[in-house]
């Protein structure tokens, strides 16, 4: 009975982003939908294998440049700039997970920051980033040298293609044997090693999924801003990511999407109007998240809907 | 008539010297304070072996040595022959060394049935597979419910595992526990903090379960010790007080101190 209307859900959704750039500013979307990537990936980590990591925005950043560079200094094509990206934030994920599941909780966060925080100056000096200036300019180039991505409609197809796609690579994830074993994870992980699995090997595979997602949706991301700066290697980054999951819902499939959704929205309203008095409301969005509705708004939504259908 | 022919047939074939796990001289230091001393376990195949003592005798510290979830100081375990020391928990696990904890260790917010089949899936070799349906395991629900039947909770199956009674949390990491169709079960405190019928109900699955492998089993209720278990190890203070069936160990001078009487007049009383 439920799954019918979940996927009813997801097909209006689906329709409604069809026809979204005819009303809202595309770029507005496409920033959205990279971000709601990034949260959906993050999500995979700390939602179903419990994993708070805190340097995720290193993986954004990291594809984020790579894919920058490759377009604009050498001219590759852009899916290959694309796909040099994402497997150069798989690359990272694999050294940095490899290192940080070593420990759990609090201190797993702070390996994951410490790490991050390292490659982020290394960002910071090395001449491939153009250091505090960035990237600028970065061509879009053309989708199989046929669909011109400079126009920003086009773009945002192949950038809701890419974001669909890849949310459904996190379904079918969750949804699998492997995600079966993550979820025991989450919920018991001594009990699972105590069963004979080898968790580290999971988180680790887990670990690189979700920093293989966050690179794609920074590659993408710079494609629809063409440029990539260190505000996405940043550590606030890491924390806003961290705030759009627990804001949507964490655990949920869909919480990370509607998370990014009310943030950068937020954000992208007030900025002009209050200034830097963003992040302190954001900071105030948090607070309320954490004390009044802990499930997130599609965790606490749900838990609503259940209550009221009596299950 | 046929729990005590069962258990003839398994004294018989427990052969006297056939030790299905050993430790050596197993010893637990904590910055200078000792909690396991020199222990020499020994665990004759197909028997039901508990390891007794007052509160923090060591013995769930030397669960944890067996299990790898603690690195001991010194000594060496053996199980089946095999040196198995230096060995990960997760590959103690698959070696046929399954434990279960002291408080009750179950995947809260999955079903009942996903609980058992969690232990199922590593037969699969599907389980790294992220790009497959959870629907592939479905194969494996048939397996899942036959083991729930024998613990009793085939009706809970889709129940989510959080909203169960202790008592059926209990016999649900049973049940997982034996999807492994462990040789060597490690019971940890199986029948803490239930009520009485629940106490019996588990003592009766712990003596079906038996058949077949070995139990080696943390427990303070005497009634459960007493009742099903072939031999008795007593810890105190980190090492072995005195070891042998119940009769034996219950006359035991140095137990009986050790327990300062409180446990066997409670015994005695059931």
């Amino acid at each position: 009975m439920k799954m019918p209307k979940i996927h009813f859900g997801y097909l209006t959704l689906f329709v409604a982003l069809l026809f979204a750039p005819f009303i809202v500013y595309p770029v507005l979307m496409m920033k959205v939908m990279c971000f709601a990537l990034f949260a959906c990936a993050f999500n995979l980590l700390l939602g179903y294998t419990g994993l708070l990591s805190f340097g995720h925005a290193v993986f954004l950043g990291t594809g984020a440049y790579v894919t920058g560079h490759v377009l604009k200094e050498w001219g590759w094509p852009t899916e290959l700039g694309l796909l040099a990206g994402t497997l150069s934030a798989s690359v990272l994920g694999l050294v940095i997970g490899a290192l940080a599941i070593r420990r759990q909780g609090i201190y797993f966060a702070m390996v994951t920051l410490a790490l991050a925080q390292m490659v982020y100056f290394l960002f910071v000096q090395a001449p491939f980033t153009g250091g505090e200036d960035g990237l600028q300019g970065i061509p879009r180039g053309t989708l199989l040298g046929v669909v011109d991505l400079a126009d920003d409609q086009s773009l945002y197809y192949f950038v809701l293609a890419i974001c669909v796609g890849a949310f459904w690579l996190i379904h079918r994830t969750i949804h699998s044997p492997f995600g079966q074993i993550l979820k025991a994870v989450r919920e018991n992980e001594a009990r699972v090693v105590s069963l004979g699995f080898d968790v580290a090997k999971y988180k680790l595979v887990a670990f690189v999924l979700s920093a293989t997602l966050a690179g794609l949706a920074g590659a993408t991301k710079v494609l629809v801003f063409k440029f990539a700066t260190l505000t996405d290697a940043h550590w606030h980054t890491s924390g806003e990511v961290v705030l759009m999951t627990l804001l949507g819902g964490m655990g949920t499939a869909f919480g990370p999407v509607v998370g990014a959704g009310v943030i950068i929205s937020l954000q992208s309203e007030l900025a002009d109007k209050v200034g830097s008095l963003v992040t302190v409301i954001m900071g105030g969005i948090f607070v309320v998240c954490v004390l009044a509705f802990r499930r997130g708004i599609v965790g606490e939504a749900s838990a609503l809907y259940q209550r009221i259908t009596g299950r | 008539m046929s729990v005590s022919l069962c258990e003839h047939v398994r004294m018989r074939s427990a052969r006297q010297d056939d030790f299905i796990l050993t430790t050596n001289n197993l010893t637990k230091e904590f910055k200078g304070f000792v909690a396991v001393n020199a222990v020499g376990l020994k665990v004759r195949r197909g028997e039901i072996h508990a390891l007794i003592g007052p509160n923090g005798a060591g013995k769930t510290t030397c669960f944890n040595l067996l299990t790898k979830f603690l690195e001991p100081t010194h000594g060496t375990i053996h199980f089946n022959g095999i040196d198995i020391t230096h060995e990960k928990s997760a590959q103690i696990a698959r070696r046929g060394v399954v434990r279960s904890f002291q408080i009750s260790a179950v995947f809260p917010h999955l079903s009942v049935l996903e609980n058992v089949r969690i232990a199922l899936q590593r037969g699969l070799g599907t389980s790294f597979h992220f790009w497959k349906s959870e629907r592939t395991l479905e194969v494996l629900n048939e397996r899942a419910m036959s083991l729930l039947t024998d613990v009793g909770l085939q009706e809970y199956a889709q129940m989510i595992a959080v909203e169960m009674p202790y008592g059926r949390k209990r016999a649900l990491e049973i049940a997982t526990t034996l999807a492994l169709e462990p040789e060597l079960m490690l019971l940890d405190e199986p029948t803490q903090g239930m009520g009485h019928e629940d106490v019996e109900r588990v003592m009766q699955l712990i003596k079906k379960v038996s058949a077949n492998r070995t139990i080696l089993m943390v427990e303070h209720n005497m009634k459960v010790v007493a009742g099903i278990s072939d031999t008795i190890t007593v810890l105190a203070r980190g090492a072995v007080l005195a070891e042998g069936d119940y009769a034996t160990v219950a006359a035991d001078p140095q137990v009986i101190e050790a327990y300062m009487g409180t446990e066997q007049t409670e015994a005695v009383a059931h």
